[in-house]
């Protein structure tokens, strides 16, 4: 249908879309309603590797996908109950706003982005080459996102962001950083302080190496130097490429990631000495 | 487009503007006036409707996809013009000034306290973050909802 209809606006929990038609600011030739494709709310785990539909809500993932702590974080965080009912992860690529807070978390899982058309079947593309730009993607006219894909991490992790109340925030700033015991690395990924989301790569080889220098790796008693998280606060927050806009300053938006980024890590450390994600 | 919903247990059908959203559908082609026009952008949840059972906001569903499915509006809470017990408890607690919250309110209310009959307070300001009060300061709110809470369990 969407190589028929190209022009087509696909249109799932509408928390984004709804509102552009709301305020006149957007009038498709045609929309296409996704919420009746059954295939995209689906998700599933097979050989170390988790699946997650485009049209699964942030409902659905707080209540089926406990064991994926980043993600229902981020999933709790959005909105209302009301937004959480409709809003989808496929919404928060198509829609591709840096603010979207599913997409640190996929970052930081370093998902792959799965299309499809009709033509050229099936496609993955890496969550840094679908997302080119602020509310930009690399998707073609006539495909459609079918779901996000990536390796099961085994580690703690967390998803935390700033905003100016506990609830219907857009981000200021938003951090998801993942513990992967496995390859021995944290992954730290940025929402809302940069053009799309940002990986604090420096930020992210010198904890992996500060921890295998000192043998935390190996022993999880082993704590990390409070000198040793400032740094790594320091690098994460330089990591970031925050613009002034209603919501923050760039400077403040920096500081931010400064306190998310410590916070995170000390939450993360605390939690593998306590392994309760085993 | 001809759009036809089962609102409130009954089948309803009207043509509308494909781009029209439930709100509009529920308000401008069937008169159901309860669910309130207010940010159209699912801020304030004053338009709160149930759609095949999830709480949402009328405002942020496109008239077409409630095709074929079931809405529940504040309208069906009452049964032959008696208040629904929630309804009673924003009354005597005070809980309603201007008014124009209240039915979402009310219907995000009813949908926590059909989940969860003894909802904690936390639990409570979680279930009501989507809807906005620019009047009352929430506080009445908050009391109307544990002597709903309360009356519905038995209690008095």
């Amino acid at each position: 249908m969407k190589a028929e209809r190209p022009e087509a606006i696909p249109l799932a929990g509408g928390t984004d879309l709804m509102v552009e038609l709301n305020f006149g600011r957007l009038r498709p030739a045609a929309l296409m309603d996704l919420t009746r494709v059954t295939e995209l709310t689906l998700h599933r785990q097979e050989n170390g590797h988790v699946f997650l539909g485009a049209g699964v809500t942030y409902a659905a993932i707080v209540n089926e996908l406990a064991g994926f702590t980043p993600l229902v974080q981020a999933s709790r965080s959005v909105g209302s109950p009301q937004i959480r009912h409709r809003g989808t992860v496929g919404g928060n690529l198509g829609t591709a706003s840096p603010a979207g807070d599913a997409l640190p978390v996929l970052a930081a899982y370093d998902a792959d982005v799965v299309l499809r058309s009709q033509a050229r079947g099936e496609r993955s593309l890496p969550w840094q080459a679908f997302l080119t730009g602020p509310k930009k993607t690399a998707i073609a006219p006539d495909e459609l996102i079918i779901g996000a894909r990536w390796s099961r991490v085994s580690g703690p992790g967390s998803f935390s962001k700033i905003g100016t109340r506990n609830a219907m925030v857009i981000a200021v700033a938003g951090l998801c950083l993942v513990i992967d015991e496995d390859h021995r690395r944290v992954k730290v990924a940025l929402g809302s302080v940069g053009p799309t989301i940002i990986r604090a790569t420096q930020a992210e080889e010198q904890i992996a190496s500060a921890m295998s220098n000192s043998g935390a790796w190996q022993d999880r008693s082993i704590t990390i130097p409070d000198p040793v998280i400032e740094q790594f606060a320091e690098l994460v927050a330089s990591a970031a490429r925050p613009l002034d806009d209603v919501r923050g300053t760039a400077a403040y938006r920096r500081h931010g990631c400064r306190v998310l980024a410590r916070r995170a890590l000390r939450w993360t450390l605390e939690e593998r000495r306590l392994p309760t994600w085993l | 487009m001809v759009v036809r919903t089962r609102v409130n247990g009954e089948w309803r059908e009207a043509d509308v503007w494909p781009g029209a959203s439930l709100l509009t559908f529920l308000r401008d082609s069937l008169g159901l006036y309860g669910s309130k026009n207010a940010c159209e952008q699912g801020e304030c949840g004053s338009c709160s409707v149930w759609l095949d059972g999830a709480l949402v906001c009328g405002c942020l569903v496109l008239a077409a996809q409630a095709h074929e499915r079931e809405v529940r509006t504040i309208e069906g809470l009452t049964d032959a013009g008696r208040l629904n017990p929630i309804q009673e408890a924003f009354v005597e607690a005070g809980a309603v000034q201007c008014g124009f919250c209240t039915p979402g309110f009310v219907v995000a209310v009813a949908d926590l306290l059909e989940k969860e009959a003894s909802p904690s307070p936390a639990t409570v300001r979680e279930a009501l973050s989507g809807n906005i009060c620019r009047c009352t300061g929430y506080a009445k709110i908050l009391d109307a909802v544990n002597l709903a809470a309360t009356r519905m369990r038995g209690g008095t």
